[in-house]
């Protein structure tokens, strides 16, 4: 707790897109690394990696809107030993393109990073098409693919310059809008470990497994339950594929209910690998809030966080279920 | 690219119809794959493992070698023969394909067999590969580099988007040193080219996306052989190969029949040869070159 944004718990916490954080992230690791470069399909601006072409125009290839040939490409450039960055939106991008990504990056195992962009309900007035729900458990079926969901600006950047540094595909979920900074510069961050965000003053009754901005939205849910005499403590999960299987193993082992919380389907998703893991080592009872197998649809960003069911209050309000099942 | 002599002109004959034999021996012993695509390309393969490639069958990792990229991995066979004939892995492992356990799978995988450029099978990704391969060596190399970033394909995979794709891209980064191969045999699983998909015009197609494009016949090593070397010296695009080939080349009971296309000696129709007598017929023609060498083998 030391190490997150003091500030956490203001009206006026400051709040950044995901996204900015791959810019930033992905313009200093080619800064560090010369075989670093870049791929995007017509969306330079949102994806933030003008940030980079800006810089390195020689070391990005603009795709068109072609995401299916951008996977392809980058496996072609990381054969010839360059550390290819592709983005584009997440339903496109390892949304349209999933079968190049699974074949000629994944089977490869070829040495290319995938930014998906704009994930969730929360890129809101575009609607349901541009709604990536299901991009989580397309991207961690796929073998030795490593799928990290960053909570905030700060943890994307160091989600990126980890990928850099490590060999082998991998998947970095991004979000459109501007959503609260919980971490700190200060900040521990690994690939494959989860980390507790938030402990209640006493034990804890229920532990809450989150990822992507939602984290804020439990962090909150947690605290405010606290004033009502309801303990849980927040565990940002940060990497879903390696999970982190001591971490989950050792939160169900201590408190024995869970509540997982990611802006994503619910099948297939982080609830499910959280699941995963606990039917083998640890039965446990879970809620899962998410989205329930249905599709997005326009509206305010907050606006469809709470339609679907993904609010501080349906948080709270699963905490409490689950106590029930303990 | 020099002339080919008549001598040269020999060995690749010879070669090419080894490359033939093997493959025929192979999808027996799998006893599944596909027959016609790789008869047909054995004279491209025996023409690029034999005189065209700048590689080293003996140091397959080297760094300068030039990149040959089948997209169509389906026709592997013909690709694991070539490659075996050249030295790459002994000619006895040809017959554990596609068994468990074998380097050479079904389609081919790169951590299996490294010495292959890439994993191939599911169709229309070879060129966007070779298109990135290229870029990354410009951005190396720049202009001046002396690789060539050779892509097999089918004709059938046109069919897919993706290969549109790569073309526009290629196209747009002016990529002199790609040098794509088209095995225009006119077949696909469920019948011929134009009546599954249209292809034609396919020259003023990748024209039109900015390729130099040449048609040539893929069983004169002669003309083959011009034709690469016109497209190594073009300088400002990408280029474009529409090889005509013979689905079945040197069977004649498998020439032209798009029902060859996904089985192996064995399994195909019955009109001319009986099942039981397909592989050893097969064989035969190509031990005979179809019956004009009066040999021992009969």
């Amino acid at each position: 707790m030391d190490t997150l944004n003091p500030k956490l718990f203001d009206k006026d916490v400051e709040q950044l897109p995901i996204r900015k954080g791959y810019g930033d992230g992905l313009l200093q690791a080619g800064k560090e690394d010369e075989r670093i470069v870049a791929l995007c399909a017509d969306l330079t601006g949102s994806t933030m990696t003008s940030v980079f072409s800006k810089e390195f125009p020689k070391r990005f290839v603009q795709m068109g809107i072609g995401e299916q040939s951008m996977a392809s490409v980058a496996s072609g450039l990381a054969a010839m030993g360059k550390i290819p960055f592709l983005a584009s939106y997440a339903m496109f991008s390892p949304g349209r393109n999933w079968e190049q990504i699974r074949t000629t990056i994944c089977y490869n195992n070829s040495n290319v990073k995938i930014a998906g962009a704009h994930a969730g309900v929360s890129v809101g007035p575009d609607g349901g098409t541009h709604q990536a729900v299901e991009d989580i458990a397309i991207t961690r079926v796929i073998p030795r693919m490593t799928v990290i969901v960053p909570c905030d600006a700060i943890e994307a950047k160091k989600a990126t310059l980890a990928a850099a540094k490590m060999t082998g595909p991998v998947y970095i979920r991004l979000a459109r809008e501007a959503t609260p900074v919980i971490t700190t510069e200060a900040t521990p961050f690994a690939i494959g470990k989860a980390q507790l965000f938030f402990t209640p003053r006493e034990k804890a009754q229920v532990g809450i497994i989150a990822v992507g901005a939602l984290v804020y939205n439990a962090i909150i849910a947690a605290h405010e339950l606290e004033a009502e005499g309801i303990y849980a403590s927040v565990m940002n999960l940060g990497t879903v594929k390696p999970i982190d299987e001591e971490a989950v193993i050792a939160l169900a082992q201590e408190i024995g209910a869970l509540v997982t919380v990611e802006e994503h389907q619910v099948a297939g998703g982080v609830g499910s690998a959280v699941a995963e893991v606990l039917v083998r080592h640890q039965p446990t009872p879970i809620e899962f809030v998410g989205v329930h197998d249905v599709f997005g649809q326009s509206g305010e960003p907050n606006e469809l966080i709470e339609h679907y069911g993904m609010g501080v209050s349906h948080i709270k309000d699963a905490v409490k279920k689950v106590i029930g099942r303990r | 690219m020099t002339t080919l002599h008549e001598e040269k002109i020999k060995l690749l004959e010879e070669k090419a119809n080894l490359i033939r034999q093997s493959v025929i021996e192979m999808l027996i012993e799998a006893k599944s794959g596909h027959s016609a695509g790789p008869l047909g390309m054995a004279d491209v393969f025996a023409l690029f493992y034999f005189h065209i490639l700048k590689h080293d069958p003996k140091n397959p990792a080297w760094s300068e070698r030039d990149r040959l990229i089948l997209s169509n991995g389906h026709i592997c066979p013909v690709l694991y023969a070539a490659m075996a004939h050249a030295g790459y892995f002994p000619v006895e492992e040809l017959n554990t394909l596609r068994k468990f356990g074998s380097r050479l799978q079904g389609h081919p995988h790169r951590e299996w067999l490294p010495m292959v450029e890439t994993s191939s099978g599911p169709l229309g990704s070879g060129l966007s590969q070779a298109v990135g391969m290229a870029l990354a060596d410009r951005m190396d190399n720049g202009k001046a580099t002396q690789k060539f970033f050779y892509c097999f394909m089918g004709d059938g995979e046109l069919d897919c988007g993706q290969v549109w794709e790569a073309t526009m891209l290629a196209g747009k980064e002016k990529l002199h040193n790609i040098i794509g191969v088209i095995d225009r045999n006119n077949i696909q699983i469920d019948g011929f080219t134009e009546d599954i998909m249209p292809l034609e015009p396919l020259k003023e197609k990748f024209e039109s996306f900015g390729w130099h494009v040449l048609e040539v016949d893929g069983h004169n090593f002669e003309a083959l052989s011009d034709a690469i070397g016109q497209a190594q010296a073009v300088f400002e695009k990408p280029s474009m190969i529409i090889a005509h080939t013979i689905p079945g080349k040197g069977v004649e009971f498998m020439e032209r029949r798009f029902e060859w296309h996904g089985i192996v000696p064995g399994q195909g129709p019955e009109d001319k040869v009986k099942k039981a007598e397909q592989g050893a017929v097969a064989l035969n023609e190509l031990r005979t070159l179809c019956g004009r060498i009066k040999s021992e083998h009969e």
